[in-house]
């Protein structure tokens, strides 16, 4: 069952197209990662889908309704960590905790104290003397000490230490049991790896791949070290080979999935020692995306609005 | 580490917040020594004669003025005496405030936002930072006293010497300075910008109310208050140079102390530690108007005293004016008795117009807040939850609605009450309520301009300002000026009965009224209908 679909989102702010024709699907217990680089309009969408942005174009539904116009039924349902938390410097970590669960609609106690020795928070101290990883803890507790069914976190963990990391990973391993969704825009791509069972691609304000990993991976290459008896020749000449270099090491070069086959029947008559691969990793599939298409100092990824 | 390297690139800060602070500086310049330099020429138009000039120092010699504007020459009471008098005070406080914002911007304030950890980082020396904002203070100091010295005595009024014009700005400098010192300590005592700001104000504030009572009470007393310093200089009349020379010399005694905690702390600590807050939210804050009321609860109260004590002090000069009259029948021949209200009530409408105007920025301020909150990002939290804008808005409209009807409420009752302590024969509480009320329709229609713009162009929130300025500029200057009606009726302001000279009539109220309340809720559809920022 669909939590979360978003046809044909287009919103343009005066000239500037910031979303173009985006399409989206998240569905329940599902955990949906969204990456892309700086300005490709992560942030815009999610603040779309939380009815803070009215879309100039498209369908959006969250839990089938419409995500301007019922805004608040959907809110009550919904927790959302922005990515850059800015709190109120005069109010205490714990005051904002309980107004956020308060507005919510709904109050878990036990959660809030098990959440708050979790993620190390002291609650008395005011927000204004708090780093930007403590901000981000509060905005945490906070989400997931509701009882929401979508959780939408916009770079949740960008100012979190490894330590906490960890802990806010466990947190959403949780709620996934739970039967829970998530919808999880991050720059860290191991995390991303390690969570989401989909992933979509935004750039310059169009989705451009999306899927299950292992469906992606089918679009990329697998990274391969080998060492021979005899050295190899005419590799280089074969389909889907790439970045070929020799080190002491062996020969090591990577390959288009779908020539695996082809590649390891050529290398395998000149007598293998010793092969390594490596799957391809989320940020190769990145990077691959926008090689040749930007230069290499604009493939950065995340950031904030 | 030497002292060389204590103060490395001091120079160059110096000349980086100069450069930071090109348009902060001059405007405060210009606006103080603005004020200072009208204000002479206009006494000797109103007060041309002597005589004129001794019943003006007649009326001051009641208590309530001395603990306003302070003990004055009032024997000899010449264009000079009596600006330095009615004057002076005033605007050395106003000098006092103009350092405690500026020397908190550059010292705790930057420290807080961590970009004195970015100075430290670089070949700076650990006080340069410090150092080149009391130097840049000390410059403001030296050019305030300069200008409003060379400026009064080019005025050419025969009353107002070089001396005593000299020893006018250098007694407005030096208040400035020592305030730059107290800020800077604070800056070092306390964690927080506002915390650096709140203390110093409360000196200042402090300062200027144990002066007062001490001028009525017990004037060798007021020593102990440097703003006491100020009116004891006698500008214009003894020319008293050494309380100023004293006062100067006691601001850089508090820059040497504020250079010692400096050199003895870390880098944002403070010798104050900001003690824990509550563990969790009270039922009250747990509402997004909870919220709203709660982030605004220490300027509501401040505001609220504030307006209590305009009307208190508005009010205390009635009983002198009551009596004035009584004894002077040429005024009294002058400003013929209008029917059914008293002299003393013919003053109420001009007291009104001002203590509205003031009582509108409040609520304003209120309403405001929203945009404030929208900008900073702090919005999305609320809306990311179940919170409907209208909820939102709404919440920050009853707290502006009601607070701008506090606010007159206030200093309706401020006045009336020290009225009635000071009058033999007291105004009614229903006449000063009422004609103070007579207003409130017209604050409604700013609080709906405001909303109106906060609902539909956003970016132009702080034109609202411009307005209630433009409407001050009108009707407290309108009648000076001679300007047509109708620049009066550009203002809500200018529709409103003049209560109790003209007769009340329901129209012009009801239809003020109405106004408000659609553009208030214009202002409501047009918030749920655009983007947050």
């Amino acid at each position: 069952m669909s939590v979360l679909t978003v046809k044909n989102l287009t919103k343009k702010f005066g000239k500037f197209t910031a979303l173009d024709g985006v399409n989206l699907e998240v569905n329940s217990g599902e955990i949906f990662g969204f990456i892309g680089p700086n300005g490709a309009g992560k942030s815009t969408t999610i603040r779309v889908l939380l009815g803070i942005l009215k879309a100039t174009e498209g369908d959006i539904k969250v839990f089938g309704k419409d995500a301007w116009a019922d805004a608040v039924e959907i809110h009550k349902r919904v927790a959302y960590v922005p990515g850059d938390v800015n709190l109120w410097p005069n109010l205490t970590g714990g005051e904002v905790i309980d107004l956020f669960v308060k507005l919510r609609g709904s109050n878990n106690q036990s959660r809030r104290e098990e959440l708050i020795k979790k993620f190390d928070l002291d609650p008395t101290k005011k927000c204004r003397t708090y780093s930007k990883g403590n901000r981000q803890k509060v905005a945490l507790i906070a989400a997931f000490s509701s009882d929401a069914d979508l959780y939408i976190l916009d770079e949740p963990t960008s100012g979190l230490d490894p330590l906490m990391e960890n802990v806010f990973q466990e947190c959403v391993m949780d709620v996934k049991k739970q039967g829970k969704s998530v919808l999880l825009s991050s720059h860290i791509l191991s995390e991303v790896e390690k969570l989401c069972d989909k992933v979509g691609i935004i750039r310059q304000g169009k989705i451009i791949e999306t899927g299950s990993l292992s469906e992606l991976r089918h679009l990329t290459r697998t990274q391969i070290l080998v060492d021979t008896k005899q050295p190899i020749t005419g590799l280089s000449e074969l389909k889907g080979i790439h970045e070929v270099i020799e080190s002491e090491q062996g020969l090591s070069f990577q390959v288009d999935t779908e020539e695996m086959d082809e590649v390891m029947k050529y290398i395998s008559q000149f007598s293998i020692i010793k092969i390594e691969s490596a799957p391809p990793t989320l940020e190769d599939l990145f990077m691959r995306h926008y090689e040749g298409t930007e230069t290499a100092s604009d493939t950065g990824v995340g950031g904030g609005k | 580490m030497s002292l060389k390297n204590l103060v490395a690139k001091t120079g160059q800060l110096s000349r980086f917040i100069l450069r930071l602070d090109r348009i902060r500086i001059p405007l405060w310049l210009v606006g103080i020594s603005f004020f200072t330099l009208i204000v002479p020429p206009a006494f000797k138009e109103l007060y041309a004669s002597q005589q004129e000039r001794d019943v003006m120092a007649e009326t001051m010699q009641n208590p309530a003025m001395i603990a306003m504007v302070g003990p004055g020459d009032l024997a000899n009471y010449t264009v000079g005496a009596m600006t330095a008098h009615q004057m002076l005070l005033m605007t050395a406080v106003v000098a006092g405030l103009m350092s405690i914002l500026l020397v908190t911007r550059h010292t705790r304030a930057d420290e807080e936002d961590g970009r004195i950890e970015m100075i430290r980082s670089l070949p700076a020396g650990r006080l340069s930072y410090l150092n080149a904002t009391l130097i840049v203070s000390l410059i403001t100091c030296i050019v305030l006293a300069l200008i409003n010295g060379v400026g009064l005595y080019g005025l050419g009024i025969e009353s107002m010497d070089l001396e005593g014009s000299m020893l006018y700005g250098t007694a407005l400098g030096a208040t400035a300075l020592f305030f730059a010192g107290v800020t800077a300590i604070f800056a070092q005592l306390t964690e927080s910008s506002r915390g650096t700001i709140g203390y110093s104000l409360a000196v200042l504030l402090g300062a200027y109310l144990f002066r007062g009572i001490t001028d009525v009470s017990n004037e060798s007393l007021s020593w102990i208050s440097p703003l006491g310093w100020v009116t004891k200089a006698e500008v214009y009349s003894a020319n008293n140079w050494w309380p100023i020379v004293l006062m100067v010399g006691a601001s850089f005694v508090l820059f040497v102390v504020a250079n010692y905690l400096n050199a003895i702390r870390d880098l944002e600590r403070g010798f104050m530690p900001s003690k824990p807050g509550r563990k969790y939210a009270s039922r009250f804050l747990q509402s997004p108007m909870g919220l709203a009321l709660r982030l605004q609860k220490t300027g509501l109260i401040a505001w609220a005293v504030g307006m209590y004590i305009l009307g208190a002090s508005y009010g205390s000069v009635f009983g002198d004016m009551e009596g004035f009259f009584q004894s002077n029948e040429m005024m009294a021949q002058l400003l013929q008795e209008a029917e059914g209200a008293s002299l003393t009530e013919q003053f109420l409408p001009m007291l009104m117009v001002v203590i509205t105007l003031l009582a509108t920025v409040p609520p304003i301020m209120a309403i405001n807040k929203l945009r404030g909150e929208e900008k900073k990002g702090r919005l999305d939290h609320l809306l990311g939850r179940a919170v409907s804008r209208v909820e939102l808005m709404g919440g920050y409209l009853i707290i502006s609605i009601l607070n701008g009807f506090v606010m007159v409420s206030l200093a309706a009752i401020g006045l009336w009450s020290a009225a009635a302590a000071v009058m033999d024969d007291p105004l009614s509480f229903s006449t000063v309520y009422g004609a103070a009320m007579g207003y409130y329709p017209a604050i409604l229609v700013m609080i709906g301009v405001a909303s109106f713009i906060i609902g539909f162009v956003p970016k132009w929130t702080n034109f609202i300002w411009m307005y209630v300025l433009f409407s001050f500029f009108v009707l407290y200057l309108g009648g000076l000026f001679d300007f047509p009606e109708w620049v009066g009726k550009l203002t809500p302001y200018g529709f409103v009965p003049q209560a109790p000279i003209e007769e009340v009539t329901f129209m012009p109220l009801f239809l003020l009224s109405v106004l408000g309340v659609a553009l208030i809720f214009a202002g409501l559809a047009g918030f749920r209908r655009r983007d947050l920022e």
